[in-house]
Formats: C-alpha cells, structure tokens, sequence
C-alpha cells in the first residue's frame, strides 16, 4: 500500500459551484479507481507567487490518498493536464516520515513558522498591508530597549575601564 | 597572579568569535519538508528566490537535497516565486 498526495490548483474564475465540482470529479475518480482517500485538505484561495495564464490568484486542494498500485497516477496525472479548469497540479509519493508528518499536521503538532513581525499573518495576500502594519511596531519597540543598551555601556565604560588601569598598575607594582 | 576571570579587557574578547553552524534538521530531528508550505522554506533562498548553499545555511547534505527538491516543488505550484526581487 503507497500512499500518495495530490496538489492542485483551480482556477479561481470559475463559480463556487464549478470548484467544487471540480475537486469533487477528482475525488469520485480515485474512489471509482479503488485508492482510498486519507484526507482532503482545501486550502482555499490563495495569491500565486507568479501569474499562470494570466490568472493571480487561484483554489488549491490537496488529497490524499492511498492506492496498491501506481496506474493511477498516470490518468489522474493525464486527466488534469487535459483539464482546463486546473491550472497546476502535482502528484507526489509520500514516504514514511511524509505520512507521520501529515498525520501530525492534522493532529495540530506542528506550528506554523513565525518570523519576527513582518510574516505573523501575511500569507500571500495583501503583502503590502502586512509588511507597513508590523513595520511602526517594529520601530517603536526597539527604540527604549536601544536607548537603554546605548545609554548602559556609556556608564558602565568609565567604571570597567578604570579598574583595569588599577590592576596593570598594581601588578606593576607588586612585581 | 590574576586567573582569568578576574581580567577586564578593554574590549569584549569573544567580538569575532563566529557561532558554529549547524544542521536544523538533525539537531531538531525533522524527517519531513513539507513543500506546501512557503513559510518554512523562505528561510533557505536568498531575495532572489534562489535556494542558499549549504556553507550558508549549515544544512547536511542529506537535507540540503530535501529541502532543494521542497523548494523546486513549492515553486511549480506558485507558492514561491521562481524569480524576484525584494522578496524579504
């Protein structure tokens, strides 16, 4: 039993009813092939990183699935090129670590990926927005902490540099 | 005679001194890249949207190759950008 995945992205012209539709032929097509389906994740509208067929945005899906043999990967494969409502697709081999790591996806184990202000919420979409509201946040918070670290190390210099002429001095002295 | 400690240097003496780069993947034991999600992988590529060396990153061999296939496959399905500019 081989445990497969498939990404695809719908084009986002089309009617609700047409996506769904869509994804639901896709699905009835593994199930009529004998694979069993895992999970379905619809990742919803997004902002593709580059236009395709002139298109910004579009539907992504995923399925998973498991199935005995691969000769079903080629018609699916086959059956999405020819689609036109499908603008991008991918069909991937899950190994072992791919199906654990899945599993804990689903579970809630795995957090997303949090880099410091710029992309706490941003996901694509609306990047512009995102990138000037974290922005005055970013400024405003550094500001006391800077003037506290630049104002210590001027007090704290006279006081550490003084004890080392002290001590060179000294121990000249002792010697 | 003064140990070590005890000495006040003029300057910080560890100013230099680079941190020792290590594999993510084997230090925090992660088995899987995900390629569906950008996020994550925006860490390995540079502004261009190119995929950063290994001297840069510190990954191992075995998960610099993971991580190229995961940013190749995010890429095809228009999560990140074959090439850009200003992307961080």
């Amino acid at each position: 039993m081989r445990q497969y995945e498939v990404t695809f992205i719908v084009d986002s012209v089309l009617s609700s009813d047409e996506i769904e539709a869509t994804s639901k032929v896709y699905q009835d097509m593994l199930v009529a092939e004998g694979a069993k389906i895992v999970h379905t994740d619809e990742m919803g509208l997004r902002q593709l990183a580059y236009p395709i067929k002139n298109r910004t945005t579009g539907i992504y899906y995923c399925f998973e699935y498991q199935v005995e043999t691969g000769d079903l990967i080629s018609k699916i494969d086959l059956a999405m090129r020819r689609d036109e409502r499908i603008m991008r697709s991918l069909v991937i081999k899950l190994d072992k670590y791919g199906i654990q790591y899945n599993e804990d996806k689903r579970a809630g184990k795995i957090g997303k990926v949090k880099k410091k202000g710029s992309k706490d919420d941003s996901k694509g979409k609306g990047k512009p927005a995102a990138k000037s509201k974290p922005a005055p946040a970013k400024v405003v918070k550094p500001t006391p902490a800077a003037k506290a670290t630049v104002a210590a190390p001027v007090v704290a210099a006279p006081v550490v540099t003084a004890p080392v002429v002290e001590t060179l001095t000294t121990s000249k002295e002792e010697e | 005679m003064a140990s070590r400690d005890d000495i006040k240097f003029l300057s910080n003496p560890k100013i230099g001194n680079r941190k020792k780069k290590y594999c993510r993947f084997k230090k925090y034991g992660i088995k899987h890249i995900d390629y569906k999600d950008p996020d994550f992988l925006l860490q390995f590529i540079n502004e261009q949207g190119k995929i950063l060396p290994r001297r840069i990153s510190g990954n191992s061999l075995k998960y610099q190759r993971k991580v190229a296939i995961a940013v190749k496959r995010c890429r095809h399905l228009a999560m990140l950008p074959f090439v850009t500019d200003l992307l961080k």
